[in-house]
């Protein structure tokens, strides 16, 4: 990338304090508490209805919850109109002015802010050389393609230099080729910028590849915040693990400090829950082993079952395992090496499980 | 592989077919078309035909004639008219119709009704009634008086006024219309960017929401000013005589003078003039963006 002024601003923390939004009997927002760092990028991931979109919008001030308070830094902006909060944003559509060129659109935050005109100018250019968007300052809004608009939006986000980042599913428009390469794009921009940034998104791939912490919302509450690693890896809900990922579950009993599944005591890395009630065994595809007839699979949990249905799909292939007592069980293969270990349907099949890929979570969906 | 031959017989086939399936969608519009050209395009050719006829052949006598002071002073009252309606239908309209775009839903439909209730009844009602309000011993001299404000009558009708004020009332409806549909459109997270931007609302709403709004805007004064130019019915009934409009000039023509050259010619100005304004306001802000294109 181009060396150019637009240096990393001291940035803000945000604190959000017990926020509350009723609509009617809707809750969308229970109370939430959460804290971003500073320079951190945080997202808020959910499905649709969970109230990540209503988290950000009163963090940007368009929408005043019933309860609660929204620092910013030291400064109480929980009454503060949304032109008075200086946070960038950049909308799900854009939202870019039709009537004002590329460059109108950047200048636009820098003339409210009555900014000397030579500095407009300069400022303009660099934000649009760092989106790589040097050469198009005079096109009209609607020349420009899915992905240009978005790098517009981008630069008119930061250009005036708040200290704050809002982006309300910036990506969902793009097709997935340059949906992936803006997401490297944007997580290497916050990187130089050092922006606080808040990424609201309901897809979860995103929000494992570009966040420093990810906050999976539903029903208007956090159910989990964590590294990206620690919310796929360490699901605390059955929830969590059913949203991020593909999981199967499996029926677990709790007793003497052990997991047991039927009359097997699971070999664990970290000593299972002691909570009370039914418990479940998260088992993702991927971390199922299959294992040659002469691989005694010592230290593994072991499942043994038939072949059900083998599916290729590229890069590997699914194998669908009918266990004893009607479970059945998913197992994701690489395509290299597979030819190692055949599978063929009605054959059978031995299957490892790592102690330390076990994971116990309750199952009811929110604990 | 042998598909040339059979494939170039079958391309000729699928080509006749779609011309067919052309041709028979396009003949859809031959009624309408046929229609517009009946009511619309031959009565204006005959017009034309008549404006340059005189007793002894081709004559452009009848046009030598409008540029009489009197005609010229008329088509000063029509314009001047014209646009101060144009702008007070902008100046009431404006506010309105924002003011509905933003309303919740059942609000706004009442609201949409009571703007829409004046176009369903009769334009001479709406007139009389008008005739009944702003009359010398009519409601609205009989209130300012009772109320002090006034000591004698205003006069409100019978004049520039009260013209005014009736073709003001039918006019509103037409200015509210586009505007309000293309305020509809306007993405609120245009309001919101702005906002974010750091705009302050009153900044926000004009320098986003009313570049937004222009369209719609456009096309009101265009259909407002257009009408405006043609009226008849509201100046001479409110006019009462005192206010002269280019259509009244034509209606003397025919009815006391008989003389359909001079109407025609009259016409045809008016129609000229029409024409030209929005051809103008065309290379001006281009047809598309007022008809709701790009």
């Amino acid at each position: 990338m181009v060396a150019v002024g637009l240096q990393a601003t001291a940035s803000l923390p945000i604190s959000i304090r017990s926020i509350t939004k009723r609509y009617g009997a809707f809750t969308a927002l229970d109370a939430v508490d959460l804290e971003v760092d500073s320079g951190e990028f945080l997202t808020l991931l959910g499905p649709s209805g969970s109230g990540k979109t209503t988290l950000l919008m009163v963090l940007a001030g368009f929408i005043r919850p019933e309860s609660g308070t929204v620092l910013f830094g030291e400064r109480d902006v929980s009454l503060a109109p949304p032109h008075k909060r200086d946070v960038g944003m950049v909308f799900q559509n854009y939202a870019l002015f039709p009537h004002m060129s590329v460059a109108g659109n950047v200048a636009y935050p820098l003339k409210l802010r009555s900014i000397p005109k030579a500095e407009v100018g300069r400022r303009v250019r660099e934000a649009l050389e760092l989106v790589q968007l040097g050469t198009l300052g005079e096109r009209r809004i609607d020349q420009l393609s899915g992905g240009q608009r978005q790098r517009v939006a981008l630069a008119r986000a930061i250009v005036f230099e708040p200290r704050i980042l809002l982006m309300d599913e910036p990506l969902s428009a793009l097709d997935k080729k340059l949906r992936e390469e803006m997401q490297i794009e944007v997580r290497n921009l916050h990187r130089r910028l050092g922006l606080t940034t808040v990424y609201v998104t309901h897809d979860q791939r995103e929000a494992l590849t570009m966040s420093d912490r990810v906050a999976v919302i539903d029903g208007g509450r956090v159910r989990q915040i964590g590294r990206p690693r620690d919310i796929y890896e360490r699901p605390d809900s059955r929830f969590i693990a059913e949203f991020i990922g593909e999981s199967q579950f499996l029926p677990v009993v709790l007793r003497d400090g052990a997991a047991w599944l039927d009359s097997h005591r699971l070999a664990v890395e970290r000593p299972p829950p002691t909570a009370q009630g039914a418990h479940l065994l998260v088992v993702r595809p991927e971390k199922l082993t299959v294992l040659p007839a002469a691989d005694s699979g010592h230290g593994l949990n072991l499942f043994e079952g038939t072949v059900k249905e083998v599916v290729y799909q590229g890069e590997s292939s699914l194998v669908y395992v009918s266990l004893a007592g009607g479970l059945e069980l998913s197992v994701r293969r690489p395509s290299r090496g597979a030819d190692a270990v055949p599978v063929a349907p009605g054959a059978p099949i031995r299957m490892g499980l790592a102690p330390a890929d076990v994971v116990i979570v309750p199952a009811e969906l929110h604990p | 592989m042998t598909v040339s031959t059979g494939g170039s017989a079958n391309l000729g086939a699928y080509r006749v077919a779609e011309r067919r399936e052309r041709w028979l969608l396009q003949s859809l519009v031959v009624p309408g078309l046929a229609l517009i050209g009946l009511i619309a395009l031959a009565p204006i050719g005959w017009l034309f035909w008549m404006s340059v006829q005189g007793s002894s052949g081709f004559t452009l006598d009848h046009y030598q004639r409008l540029l009489d002071e009197s005609y010229l002073r008329t088509l000063k009252t029509t314009f001047e008219l014209s646009i101060l309606v144009t702008v007070l239908s902008i100046a009431l309209g404006y506010p309105l119709a924002y003011l509905i775009s933003q309303a919740r839903p059942r609000l706004a439909a009442l609201l949409m009704l009571l703007v829409l209730f004046p176009v369903w009844t009769s334009l001479l009602v709406r007139c009389y009634a008008w005739l009944v309000l702003l009359q010398r011993r009519g409601v609205v001299n009989s209130w300012l008086q009772d109320m002090g404000i006034i000591d004698a009558p205003l006069k409100l009708m019978h004049n520039f006024t009260g013209t005014t004020i009736g073709m003001l009332h039918i006019m509103l409806p037409f200015m509210i219309l586009p505007l309000y549909a293309s305020m509809r459109s306007i993405d609120r997270d245009y309001m919101r960017a702005a906002a974010n931007l750091g705009a302050s609302p009153v900044r926000a709403f004009w320098q986003v929401f009313v570049p937004l709004s222009l369209p719609g805007l456009f096309a009101g004064i265009i259909i407002v000013f257009v009408l405006c130019l043609g009226f008849y019915v509201t100046p001479a009934l409110l006019g009462g005589g005192r206010v002269y409009m280019w259509s009244m000039q034509i209606e003397r023509n025919v009815t006391y003078y008989a003389d359909w050259g001079a109407a025609s010619a009259l016409g045809v100005v008016l129609l000229a003039l029409t024409l030209g304004i929005l051809w103008a306001v065309g290379r001006l802000i281009g047809f598309d963006r007022i008809v709701g294109g790009k």
